[in-house]
């Protein structure tokens, strides 16, 4: 514990440039058509929701099929305690990160004791169940099908006896009353969230802890042997994970403050597990990339209609032309997931490693033209394997 | 039974074990004396690598106990065996594919501090310079210090066994078990491993080793078990062990 800072100079280079990249997000997606706030709110709650996945999944090698129970365990937390105690947005995430914790602590505790594709269907289990009881029996906390939403007559204490907010209209989260959390403030309130996030998981993958988590991936039998106790190392992954699965709901509850029960459903989980698997499983960036294709593929690519495909064309033949339309229709609009789909096959079967493992086999081409091709093959090879 | 407990680290008392209706161990009775290296021959079969599961926690024995050191070691985690003392080298390489040599060696050494769990996520692995600095030193022993950084993957199985045993002796544990700690080396290997060995020795390490290959075993056995078909049919030093009508005839075929 000599230096509480002590990071390597890979490290702090790496977190500049991401810090970087995040922060000036709304000037360079303004080509890509993605720079609205809405959308890169998004782009940085699920960086968060999906760099938290990874701890589990890319550290331990345990595969949660149900992460967005706590995703929706935290959104249901924060609109509560926007509605009892007040619209400014740090409390409400301090509690969506403490219940989506016990959550987890619960949730793991049981599932992490089996491994492999037994302790993925215990999670997804658990998941179901969660999504089923918002919609049923647990209607007094999250109002079923309609949701979960802030109303007039809500108490909100603290805000109450600050003498805030208005009786005319439903209030918007805000910072001590002084910026509001909708628009571009939002993205950058969230931005802050998503850089300490990395930060943390930059520390954790550089610790002894991180290593142990890598080391039960390896080997689970070697660690017993070896007399570290793999239980509690796994269940704190696990409850980390779904911390930062907690604090992600909670963002998306301060940037909208509804909560809903399909937060929960298994689709959202599989999309988390999509997003780390496209970037690049047990690598820090890959995660953030992937959440970033899926929710531009998701947002720009299922917003196009053939008039825009017909615009975009407009300068071929006509028959040509209504046949290139009547194609490329199929992969945009509501045919955004076949898209998304062939993308996702094509980097599993061509790019194991994600996206990631497609930059690195980038740089090593670039590296080796100098070196003669011989040695090249085995190099890369050893490159891929760390899961850095 | 001898008297002498004090020198006795390890006892296997009376330990039957079953499979189905399959007796793999049947009244072992081994008594482990400290600082000496116990070798355990037999033929394929015998119940050599389920003994040494027993011992590690892996198997729990039908009847019987084994006790280290005035501990009762039967009905605890494989964990706690190895935190009290006891580490063992596999048959087969456990080792931690995915991860660097020098990470692979780290590892157990950082066992004794975050064993039983340490959430030491913001300090830096590149902190442990100590723990570093004695694997370099470890690895520098069995030889394989030029191959730190490469994964463990990519190793030979010779040196997978070689990295797996100077894992095991980052523990400095009281009692090390080897499984055929030479099985797929080459004769040189072979002999760099014997001379290993023979150094941990005078340290006081308390040994036992399953082996098939005799010179392995006679240059380094103060006392051989003979294990046949789940039972000990023989005891001895290497002397009478070899001289044994009954060992002979059940296992060295009059060869050696």
């Amino acid at each position: 514990m000599n230096s509480i800072f002590s990071m390597s100079r890979k490290d702090v280079i790496t977190f500049l440039i991401f810090s970087a990249v995040v922060l000036l997000m709304p000037i360079w997606l303004q080509p890509f058509g993605a720079a609205y706030p809405d959308l890169m709110q998004k782009f940085a709650i699920f960086g968060i929701l999906a760099i938290g996945f990874n701890i589990l999944f890319g550290l331990t090698g345990y595969l949660s099929f149900g992460h967005a129970a706590f995703l929706g365990a935290g959104s249901y937390a924060a609109v509560w305690t926007f509605k009892l105690f007040s619209m400014n947005p740090i409390p409400a995430l301090i509690f969506a990160v403490i219940i989506a914790g016990l959550f987890a602590l619960a949730i793991g505790y049981v599932s992490l004791r089996r491994s492999g594709i037994y302790f993925s269907i215990l999670t997804l289990a658990f998941a179901q169940m969660s999504y089923n009881l918002a919609y049923s029996v647990l209607t007094p906390v999250t109002y079923g099908e309609t949701g979960l939403q802030l109303a007039l007559d809500d108490p909100r204490i603290a805000d109450a006896a600050f003498g805030g907010g208005s009786d005319v209209a439903l209030p918007v989260s805000n910072l001590f009353g002084m910026v509001n959390m909708n628009g571009i403030p939002g993205f950058y309130f969230c931005a802050i969230f998503l850089i300490i996030g990395f930060f943390i998981t930059q520390r954790i993958f550089a610790s002894p802890f991180g290593m142990m988590l890598r080391a039960i991936k390896s080997n689970q039998n070697r660690m017993s042997y070896t007399g570290f106790n793999t239980r509690p190392y796994t269940l704190t992954a696990f409850v980390i994970s779904g911390m930062y699965a907690g604090l992600a709901g909670g963002l998306m509850a301060v940037t909208d403050p509804l909560a809903g029960a399909e937060r929960m459903q298994w689709t959202a989980s599989g999309e988390i597990v999509l997003m780390t698997i496209l970037g690049g499983v047990g690598t820090l960036i890959g995660p953030v990339v992937g959440a970033w294709l899926i929710k531009y593929f998701e947002n720009i690519f299922s917003s196009f209609n053939e008039n825009v495909l017909h615009n975009l064309f407009a300068f071929l033949p006509e028959g040509i032309e209504k046949f290139v339309v009547e194609v490329t229709s199929m992969f945009v609009g509501e045919g955004w997931h076949l898209t998304l789909g062939l993308v996702f096959v094509l980097v599993v079967t061509f790019l194991p490693g994600g996206m990631m493992e497609g930059y690195r086999r980038i740089v090593d081409m670039f590296q080796k033209k100098d070196d003669g091709d011989g040695k090249a093959s085995t190099k890369s090879d050893a490159a891929t394997a760390p899961a850095e | 039974m001898t008297t002498n407990n004090e020198n006795i680290v390890l006892h296997v008392a009376d330990v039957h074990k079953t499979f189905g209706g399959l007796h793999a161990l049947s009244d072992i009775d081994l008594q482990i004396e400290e600082g000496k290296t116990h070798a355990i021959i037999g033929p394929n079969g015998a119940g050599k690598s389920t003994l040494l599961n027993v011992v590690v926690g892996r198997l729990a024995p039908t009847r019987g106990a084994v006790v280290f050191d005035g501990q009762v070691l039967t009905g605890k985690q494989p964990h706690e065996i190895n935190q009290v003392g006891v580490a063992r080298v596999f048959q087969t390489p456990e080792i931690f594919p995915d991860l660097t040599v020098l990470q692979n060696v780290m590892i157990p050494a950082l066992a004794k501090r975050d064993g039983d769990f340490k959430l030491n996520f913001l300090s830096s692995l590149e902190d442990e310079v100590e723990i570093r600095e004695e694997a370099e030193h470890m690895l520098e022993d069995v030889g394989m210090k030029a191959s730190k950084d490469m994964f463990a993957s990519s190793l030979s199985r010779g040196d997978k066994r070689r990295m797996e045993l100077a894992m095991c002796l980052m523990q400095h544990p009281r009692l090390l078990l080897l499984d055929e700690p030479t099985a797929g080396m080459s004769r040189h290997d072979t002999n760099t491993t014997i001379d290993l060995l023979k150094k941990i020795k005078e340290r006081g390490m308390t040994k036992v080793i399953i082996e098939h290959d005799m010179h392995v075993v006679f240059s380094l056995a103060d006392k051989i078990s003979v294990l046949a078909g789940g039972r000990i049919i023989a005891e001895g030093t290497p002397e009478e062990v070899r001289n044994n009508p009954k060992v002979q005839e059940a296992y060295l075929g009059g060869a050696h």
